[in-house]
């Protein structure tokens, strides 16, 4: 079923070129070179797949006709976040990352990738400074799989079996963790061990968390801010309660939080993890989504890094530097089963974005975006608190906030509808997935949005619940 | 006679960013309204005491044109897929502008949960594109959570728990068999899930045997992770079989497709007998590499473990599309969201760009290119092809060794790989660990490549050999036309010397100079 013209996409789809190959290797025919295939083995039943568009024209059409029916966060004022946000994109990141050499690389010789290698040392040696670490991984598919190769580190450092964490995670996240906690009854079970909050703060209960910390825990895990996006008013505390049984300490944190928020390294974290999406990557439907790892320069530590750790090291030539793999056996490219969990290809070309985001805010733009969130924030829950019968139940929040909408006896569900038909996305619905907090939505309210955004939503809302 | 070119990648001298700009220099500021500001207080008091920074982050300080200039230079220090890159076990392809375009255009500023009638475009192409592997794989579900190829066998793992825990066998069923010659990530994967891990040992014929396979299997067997053909071109012809085994054991069967491109329109998994099969979007269909992703690993499955997949599952009802949630038997998830959906939808351009007719083409372009490819190389003295005493024609990639030339003149293949950037060629893969051809490299040609630049690839390797007789330290010290010279490895294990971090190198190299003058 070969066309009779050659396919852009194949040079070698030009039937004489076909012929002359044929004929220098001296085959008959290119079903010949399936030879090693058992007849019984081929297709039964024919492809039945329409023909290529051949044309960029019609392939283009194509393609675009079905993706207009979409409606995006830029066509929309959207308050979704709860893993994936909505953050400025410079757009010198979209260029480097749209360099066709960063897009299309996959893995050459030191000297061939030199530049690429480069920006994930810039990447790695920029993110430590934000969270007060010395090693950095390149990063891995997401935060909730940072979160659970740094619980599955913890669990062989200390020897272990436990991991303690927040009852009110995210469910995405944790579904994440507990795949990676394995079940009961496979011979690497972690068992996830929950903590309560205390209802006033949305804190961790600090009563609860030390009834919870034991001999057993290899971890404690403490976001913050957390999935609900209050910032932990105790990060030391919880340091030393899990210090005390012996467990290692790790901290879920927002990077982009980090230009006003205590590095984690500074109240206790022994490993810290997080999302990598909020520097400098698009939503992409979820897809933008990665999860960086750091701990201390310690060689325990390093040893039980799954994923690649870029260092800087020097050439033949005197004075100057170039990059190599640290302790690159110990991964499950040179150790197979034996290895640290797994490695592979993940969300590289991100490290590359992070690494622009971060060289483009330097210090200055990291405080002044996590003020402007923080501000903005702030200014939303208080035009929403001052709707009749909407409460903010957690005061000291970062980007994202929980909104209770009980008092006003209408549903998340209804209140969001009423929203979209203003062209706004209200806040992810909780009501289902966390019943006690009632009729409670999250909200994320981040650097694009403005004053008139905060206020056109609450005026939304407030017409909603009329 | 193919001329090679006089080549010299950009060379920068660029320093590390953590070194470059003046403080107070800014590339990115923000909107500020300094009325909304002060109604609320300042920032600070908005965050506990104790948990406030205090000390900046040491980030550099640069203007936004140097901060272009400078990742505009490192990409150009980036040999990517300019020339020639023949990364065997990778399928180097092309990844069509126009899916590019597309995917940046309409996917970037979508959220994963915003209503579904907003994204029913997103979904429909994901749909579509789940039909087109159901065709070229007979499985009847795909998802596309996986975050790569590793990701998709780890996905196998866990449906593979879901699946005998459900049936009441989780602890029983413990073991997963693979081959030695099956990537690493199957291996590691089944490990990390919980397996134990039975790797058969390669036998004369370049696959285990059957008998090897009928004493590996048991009622402790949940499951075989195979990939056929092999990295070495090899089909293993009794693959019908060895899945009859396994399921006659109880275990599930995974057919890892990572070398898919050679049998592409050519079999299908189900036809086979698999339960479930991967497919690497950044391979075989036309998706940028990356540098490692952004990836997608697509996994599919039967009817019968479709229920233990990772959840949502994109569904389409009367013309309308929407996310499956409530999946009871779900093995949960293995990252968060449905998938790289950008990725999957440059796939999806890829193969309706190609068709059903491009595919197949694509599949036979490989194997043809493969072989002439073979043919050449088998003029060069000093390589060896792996089984070489197998006459057959190779499917879409071989391993080979320069064995005979490392003997001769104590040029290995790290050296050649290294002295192929001088001709503006990719470095060669070799291969997975571990080396089971003495100083291997694996060319996969694919169908992207004309024969002019496959003739110009081999051109390369030609000259390398020949450099290798006349003058093995040219060899040996390569590169001599890349961005830096060859890159001292020697500390990469030490931990007083390796520094992942700007922050750690400079506090390594204060105290090696300490550790230096204490000496003295």
């Amino acid at each position: 079923m070969t066309a009779a013209t050659a396919h852009p996409w194949m040079a070698n789809s030009v039937p004489a070129l076909k012929q002359a190959m044929l004929d220098e290797i001296g085959a008959r025919s290119i079903d010949e070179l399936f030879e090693q295939i058992p007849a019984e083995h081929r297709l039964k039943v024919p492809l039945n797949l329409p023909p290529g568009l051949r044309s960029e024209v019609e392939l283009k059409r194509h393609l675009t006709s079905l993706l207009r029916r979409t409606e995006s966060c830029e066509d929309y004022l959207s308050f979704l976040g709860a893993g994936c946000w909505q953050h400025h994109v410079p757009a010198v990141v979209d260029e480097i990352v749209g360099r066709f050499e960063l897009l299309t690389n996959v893995w050459g010789s030191p000297q061939s990738d030199f530049g690429r290698n480069q920006a994930w040392f810039e990447y790695a040696s920029q993110l430590g400074e934000l969270v007060g670490m010395e090693v950095v991984s390149l990063p891995v598919y997401s935060w909730g799989c940072a979160a659970g190769h740094a619980i599955r580190m913890a669990s062989r450092l200390t020897g272990r079996r436990e991991a303690v964490l927040a009852r009110w995670s995210d469910p995405e996240r944790l579904s994440v963790i507990r795949s990676y906690c394995e079940p009961r009854g496979m011979g690497g079970h972690i068992e996830v061990v929950t903590v309560r909050h205390d209802p006033t703060t949305g804190g961790l209960d600090l009563v609860d968390l030390e009834r919870q910390l034991s001999t057993r825990t290899a971890a404690l895990y403490v976001e913050s801010p957390s999935y609900l996006g209050v910032i932990e008013a105790e990060g030391a505390r919880t340091a030393e309660l899990a210090h005390r049984a012996g467990a290692l300490l790790i901290v879920g944190a927002d990077p982009i939080s980090l230009g006003v928020l205590a590095a984690p390294a500074d109240w206790g974290a022994d490993i810290v993890v997080g999302p990598t999406q909020p520097l400098g990557v698009h939503m992409n439907c979820g897809g933008g989504v990665g999860g960086y790892i750091a701990s201390r320069d310690e060689e325990r530590f390093v040893r039980e890094y799954n994923g690649f750790l870029v260092s800087i090291t020097g050439t033949s030539k005197p004075g100057q530097f170039g990059f190599g793999l640290a302790s690159a056996h110990q991964t499950s490219y040179g150790m197979r089963e034996l290895g640290k969990d797994w490695t592979g290809n993940s969300v590289y070309l991100w490290a590359i974005a992070n690494a622009v985001y971060l060289a483009l805010l330097g210090p200055q733009g990291m405080r002044e975006v996590g003020e402007t969130i923080l501000q903005r924030r702030a200014y939303a829950a208080r035009q929403l608190a001052a709707i009749p019968g909407v409460t903010i139940p957690f005061a000291s929040c970062f980007k994202e906030f929980v909104v209770d909408c009980s008092g006003t006896g209408r549903t998340v569900a209804a209140i969001n509808e009423a929203l979209r038909r203003g062209g706004i996305f209200g806040g992810k619905d909780l009501s289902t997935e966390l019943p006690e907090l009632g009729q409670s939505a999250l909200y994320c309210v981040t650097e694009i949005h403005t004053h008139a955004d905060l206020d056109r939503l609450a005026e939304a809302v407030r017409e909603a619940v009329q | 006679m193919t001329r090679l070119r006089e080549f010299h990648a950009a060379s920068w001298d660029e320093p590390l960013v953590m070194e470059m700009g003046h403080p107070g220099r800014r590339g990115m500021m923000f909107l500020t309204e300094p009325e909304l500001a002060g109604s609320v207080g300042s920032a600070p008091e908005l965050v506990p005491a104790a948990m406030r920074r205090t000390v900046p982050p040491d980030l550099p300080e640069l203007s936004e044109p140097e901060v272009q200039r400078h990742y505009l230079r490192l990409s150009q220090e980036t040999q990517g897929m300019m020339h020639i890159s023949l990364f065997g076990t990778c399928t180097m392809k092309y990844h069509p502008a126009v899916a590019e375009q597309a995917a940046r255009r309409w996917l970037a500023e979508l959220h994963p949960l915003q209503p579904e009638d907003t994204l029913q475009g997103a979904l429909e192409a994901v749909h579509r594109f789940d039909l087109i592997l159901r065709e070229l794989s007979g499985m009847d579900q795909f998802v596309f959570q996986a975050g790569g190829g590793a990701d998709a066998a780890y996905t196998h793992a866990v449906v593979t728990r879901a699946y005998f825990q459900a049936r009441g066998e989780l602890g029983q069923r413990d073991e997963i068999v693979t081959s030695i010659q099956a990537h690493p990530c199957n291996a590691a994967t089944a490990a990390a899930a919980g397996f134990r891990v039975v790797t058969l040992m390669l036998e004369e014929d370049g696959y285990p045997s059957v008998d090897a396979l009928r004493a590996a299997v048991s009622n402790r067997t949940a499951a075989l992770m195979i990939n056929n053909p092999d990295d070495m071109g090899i089909y293993n012809p009794h693959i019908g079989e060895w899945v009859r085994i396994v399921h006659e054991a109880g275990g599930l069967a995974f057919y890892d497709h990572a070398n898919f491109n050679g049998v592409m329109g050519k079999l299908r998994a189900s036809e086979l007998g698999f339960d479930a099969c991967m497919y690497m979007l950044h391979k075989t269909f036309g998706a940028p590499k990356g540098g490692g992703g952004p990836a997608v690993g697509a996994y599919g499955c039967s009817a019968e473990l479709a229920p233990f997949l990772p959840g949502p599952v994109v569904v389409e009802e009367g013309g309308r599309y929407r996310l499956d949630q409530d999946r009871p038997l779900s093995a949960g998830k293995v990252r968060e969201f449905w998938g790289n959906i950008p990725q999957v939808v440059k796939a999806y351009a890829w193969a309706v760009g190609m068709g059903g007719d491009g595919i197949a083409e694509a599949s036979d372009l490989s194997v043809l290119a493969n072989n002439y490819m073979d043919h050449r190389l088998g003029g060069i003295r000093g390589l060896a092809r792996s089984h070489q005493e197998d006459r057959r024609w190779r499917m879409e990639m071989t391993r080979w060794g320069l064995g005979p030339l490392k003997e001769e003149t104590g040029v290995g293949t790290v050296d050649v790989a290294n002295r192929m950037a001088d001709y503006g060629v990719d470095p060669w893969w070799m291969s997975h660990e571990p080396w089971v051809v003495p100083e291997p490299f694996t060319p996969e040609a694919g169908e992207m490549y004309g024969k002019e630049e496959l003739d110009y690839w081999i051109a390369v390797v030609a000259r390398i050999v020949e450099e290798a007789r006349q003058n093995p330290e040219l060899v040996k010290s390569a590169p001599h036309r890349q961005p830096i010279a060859q890159v001292d490895g020697t500390g990469l294990d030490d931990p007083r010397r390796w520094a992942i971090t700007w922050r750690a190198h400079r506090r390594k190299s204060a105290e090696q100079v300490s550790r230096r003058s204490a000496a003295e």
